[in-house]
């Protein structure tokens, strides 16, 4: 049985693919009734996991693929990452709130991602690839119209 | 993202409207910003009230062109930010960095 809760996209590691997920996100917390303000923190966190992806993980090569799948579980937004890297570690980024990096050019990513989301995973495929995971709860979203239709409810 | 350069007293006004994001925007204000000061300016205000998204790499150009401009001898200000821009400024501690104003004359005005 398809699962109405998830939506599943591959795209080519190209920066331009990230609209593309972008669209389609906004499109499905449209249809979720979740606020423009948390809408807006979403699409910049699922934004920065992509680029991620595209630039770290797959190293801009068109040819890798990169994974995302968008679910409702509970009232969590849950937005997954899979890139077909060589694996990362969090822990050894650079702290870009330390004074000595505060005018880097890059490194900001994980801090807009664990600012606007409520919890970050890093996990490991088995080839290497890297699994980020990012969840946001979300005030009164419209579950009802994602959810089965359940055969034992509604037939008084 | 789409950009205006104009010219405030002699102050040289960078106008951003759209999004400055990773792939299109980050490098449209790179090339920009680069025009500008390769151009001679050295009093620049980038007028933010048309940004409606910035991304890391957005923040990044941001600093680059910071950094690019005092290196050059310029003095680069922000103006009429969205609160989401303010609130990323925050976020990275660049509100700290960055002189920013509320309104473009009082950011021309702190030249003088």
């Amino acid at each position: 049985m398809p699962d109405e809760n998830r939506f599943h996209l591959a795209i080519g590691s190209r920066f331009e693919n990230i609209e593309l997920v972008h669209v389609v996100l906004k499109d499905r917390m449209q249809q979720l009734g979740i606020d423009k303000d948390t809408q807006h923190s979403v699409e910049l966190a699922m934004r920065e996991a992509l680029a991620n992806a595209i630039k770290h993980g797959n190293q801009q090569n068109p040819a890798k693929q990169v994974h995302v799948d968008l679910m409702v579980e509970g009232d969590e937004l849950v937005i997954r990452v899979e890139d077909e890297g060589v694996g990362f570690d969090p822990g050894k980024v650079r702290d870009p709130l330390a004074p000595e990096n505060l005018l880097n050019r890059n490194g900001r990513g994980i801090l807009f991602m664990n600012k606007f989301m409520d919890n970050i995973h890093y996990g490991s495929k088995p080839d290497g690839g890297t699994v980020v995971t990012l969840r946001r709860r979300v005030p009164g979203p419209k579950t009802d119209i994602l959810e089965q239709t359940d055969p034992e409810e509604g037939t008084e | 993202m789409k950009f205006n350069t104009r010219q405030n007293g002699d102050v040289t006004i960078l106008d951003l409207n759209g999004r400055i994001t990773i792939g299109s925007g980050e490098e449209a204000l790179r090339n920009a910003t680069q025009e500008i000061l390769n151009n001679g300016a050295k009093k620049v205000v980038i007028h933010m009230a048309g940004v409606t998204m910035i991304d890391s790499s957005g923040i990044g150009e941001l600093v680059s062109a910071y950094t690019t401009a005092t290196n050059r001898g310029a003095k680069l200000k922000l103006a009429n930010l969205p609160a989401k821009v303010s609130d990323i400024l925050t976020i990275t501690q660049l509100i700290t960095v960055f002189d920013v104003f509320d309104t473009e004359a009082e950011a021309v005005q702190s030249f003088a």
